[in-house]
């Protein structure tokens, strides 16, 4: 459970995908509810979005992606994250995913996948009960 | 269109009717809501009247179809003379299976073709980059050289079919292979029709497949609009884009402002490049969204026609119509559509490709009901390609043109629209214009704000969106979702190997090195860029030799 100190937040995109309304409105909601957030910008490789959450001590990263390639790539991340050394860091994850996709990515240690529709206030309450700060 | 005396019996007749009439029924029972809003935030009145379109001049602002400014349609006979083109944006996977769909698509009646492509080839990396691992055949199919566009269209006359293909930064290259592949068929290019999206602005401001810089990426546009203009005379040679614009979170008004700002951009590039207005301007062609508010789409449509012939003939001095017409293609709204319960999309759809049709579109392409979940399945691309027959072949409403004009609503809304967006154009004006606002962000930032509330007041049941926020089910997974087959990389890559071990390499680095040196002069690139691709060169080389010499964008990062 959080404590007093404030929940850092990376929002990032990786892969080629365009699609960044989500991750700015998602970005912009948590910001909102008082967490500290960067935003990565578009085009990110797994190996620029570690070192990024490492330089920056972030708690959480959530990756948003929209074009299909979240199966390779988000077991990347963790798997760079491992590599470090780092993976206290609570990893989430949104875009177009299929469910049935999903226990995969929670089997490479994504902690939680929102689709589509999910209130912003849902995601906050996640972070804040499952980060560890 | 109302004479003095007419209009104040009306307002008369109204005020008659609040005091005796609404007020009693308001005062026992108020509406469902203190205030109504269109999506952008126009205050609907609960009826309209001629008194609030009292300005309106029938022959000014309207006009008849085929007429200056455009309002009711750009062409005399609309949909009486001939439907419009049923276009479903479809590839994925490699050039094989894509060619499949396409057949199955021509078989079912659909009128032309969408290309869309995957992501390494939108941003000009082969399927062997080390950027396009996990990318490669998914959003789209896979293109790597002209081998694999060949594929593609095997067994499809270009001569009878119009392809439109969604490429922006590196357009020019598509558009020299589809003219190298037709020249195999036979096909001179002045023969061939079709689009080639070819928005790079709104790809800064919404979409994100840039490659090179601003003022470079402009040259390549106005050097595919002369090309084109000399050679490929049925060609629209740009697909200015608003649904990217919309889908990122824009309003209606924000959608036509934005994408007319761009508009003017190229218009402005391309003359200061030395192109007369009329012989580029009537092959710009337009993209709009179509979302779920029925009557502000319509207007929405009917509004971009008129500012942008206005702009066109008053601005730009044209002199050809054509060059005034704002000919455009149609999605419906991705943004729009939900992963629960996900049948209830078909419903969406079909509202938003009504608006579409109501508002005069050229082209239609209807979302499947499978989309916010993955690639659609044939079943559920076929439904909504039965959408737009249905529409077409049952409903009526192509048999007469723009048959909501004379609405006191539609009219009221059209003439607000044109406003509001014409407010937004000025206000990019004075910052130095489009290109010059997307650098500062004042147009990422307004689209940002309009997402944010957007989802706000969804989030606080302000806005209903139905199984999302309100009557909601337990519901079991979807079945039957398209996958790409992950092994389409390696299979790629593998044909890059073979396609560089059998090409001439020769001509291959002879090609580039012209194409570079071409680049570092002002001279036209497309001449080059087809000796590039008829060589075998790569769409990765193609565009590497102009990162060498352009150098790549950078995007600013603002919240």
């Amino acid at each position: 459970m959080a404590g007093s100190k404030t929940i850092r937040v990376l929002i990032a995109k990786p892969g080629l995908d365009g699609h960044d309304r989500g991750a700015k409105v998602i970005a912009r909601a948590l910001r909102d509810s008082g967490m500290e957030v960067i935003y990565t910008g578009l085009r990110q490789t797994p190996e620029q979005i570690v070192e990024t959450a490492i330089q920056e001590d972030v708690q959480v990263i959530g990756l948003s992606i929209l074009s299909g390639a979240h199966n390779f790539l988000f077991p990347r991340v963790m798997e760079l994250l491992r590599e470090k050394n780092a993976e206290d860091i609570l990893v989430i994850g949104g875009g177009v995913i299929p469910e049935e996709d999903i226990p995969g990515l929670k089997e490479a240690g994504i902690k939680e996948v929102f689709t589509p529709g999910t209130p912003t206030s849902e995601i906050i309450n996640f972070i804040k009960a499952n980060v560890k700060v | 269109m109302y004479d003095k005396e007419s209009l104040s019996k009306l307002s008369e007749h109204k005020q008659n009717w609040e005091k005796n009439v609404l007020n009693k029924v308001l005062n026992k029972k108020p509406e469902r809501k203190e205030k109504f809003f269109t999506g952008s935030n126009i205050e609907i009145n609960g009826v309209y009247t001629g008194l609030d379109i009292q300005e309106l001049d029938y022959s000014k602002d309207l006009g008849f179809p085929g007429e200056y400014p455009y309002t009711r349609g750009v062409y005399p006979t609309m949909y009486r003379g001939r439907l419009w083109t049923m276009r479903q944006y479809a590839g994925f996977g490699t050039a094989e299976e894509s060619n499949k769909r396409y057949k199955y698509l021509l078989s079912q009646g659909q009128t032309g073709l969408s290309v869309a492509f995957d992501l390494p080839t939108q941003i000009g990396y082969d399927s062997d980059h080390p950027l396009s691992r996990g990318e490669v055949g998914k959003v789209g199919v896979a293109i790597d050289s002209l081998k694999d566009m060949e594929i593609l269209f095997e067994g499809i006359p270009l001569d009878k079919v119009s392809t439109s293909m969604t490429i922006n930064a590196p357009a020019a290259i598509l558009l020299a292979m589809y003219i190298a592949i037709a020249e195999k068929q036979g096909i001179t290019p002045d023969k061939l029709s079709g689009t080639i999206q070819n928005d790079i602005l709104k790809e800064y401001i919404a979409r994100g497949t840039y490659i090179f810089p601003p003022e470079q990426s402009m040259r390549l546009i106005t050097d595919i609009f002369e090309f084109c203009s000399e050679h490929m005379p049925k060609w629209n040679t740009i697909s200015i884009s608003g649904y990217h614009i919309r889908e990122a979170g824009a309003t209606a008004v924000q959608e036509v402002a934005f994408t007319l700002a761009n508009g003017i951009a190229y218009v402005e590039a391309a003359i200061k490049a030395g192109l007369s207005v009329d012989d580029f301007a009537p092959r710009l062609s337009f993209f709009f969204n179509a979302h779920n508010d029925l009557f502000e789409e319509v207007a929405k449509f009917r509004a971009a026609r008129r500012l942008w012939a206005k702009i066109m003939k008053e601005r730009f001095k044209a002199q050809d119509p054509k060059s005034m017409m704002l000919r455009f293609h149609t999605q419906t709204a991705g943004s729009t559509l939900t992963a629960q319960q996900p049948d209830n999309n078909i419903v969406r759809v079909t509202i938003q490709a009504l608006a579409a049709v109501l508002g005069g579109t050229q082209s239609l392409h209807t979302n499947s009901r499978d989309e916010a979940l993955a690639l659609p399945s044939e079943d559920s691309v076929r439904i909504a390609l039965r959408t737009q027959q249905i529409i077409a072949h049952e409903s009526g409403v192509a048999d007469t043109i723009d048959p909501l004009a004379g609405s006191y609503y539609v009219e009221f809304l059209t003439n607000t629209i044109e406003q509001k967006a014409k407010e937004y154009i000025d206000k990019i004006e004075t910052l130095g214009g489009a290109p010059k606002a997307i650098e500062k962000g004042y147009i990422q930032q307004e689209i940002q704000n309009s997402a944010y509330s957007y989802q706000m007041e969804v989030e606080q049941g302000k806005r209903i969106v139905v199984g999302v926020n309100k009557f909601k089910i337990e519901e079991d997974p979807p079945k039957g979702l398209l996958k790409v087959d992950p092994s389409v990389g390696k299979l790629q890559e593998e044909k890059i190997k073979q396609l560089k071990a059998t090409r001439d390499n020769l001509q291959v680095s002879k090609a580039l090195q012209e194409l570079k040196k071409c680049a570092e002069t002002d001279k036209n690139l497309m001449p080059p860029i087809i000796k590039c691709v008829r060589a075998y060169c790569t769409l990765g080389e193609i565009c590497d030799a102009l990162r060498a010499v352009f150098g790549e964008y950078k995007a600013p990062i603002n919240l």
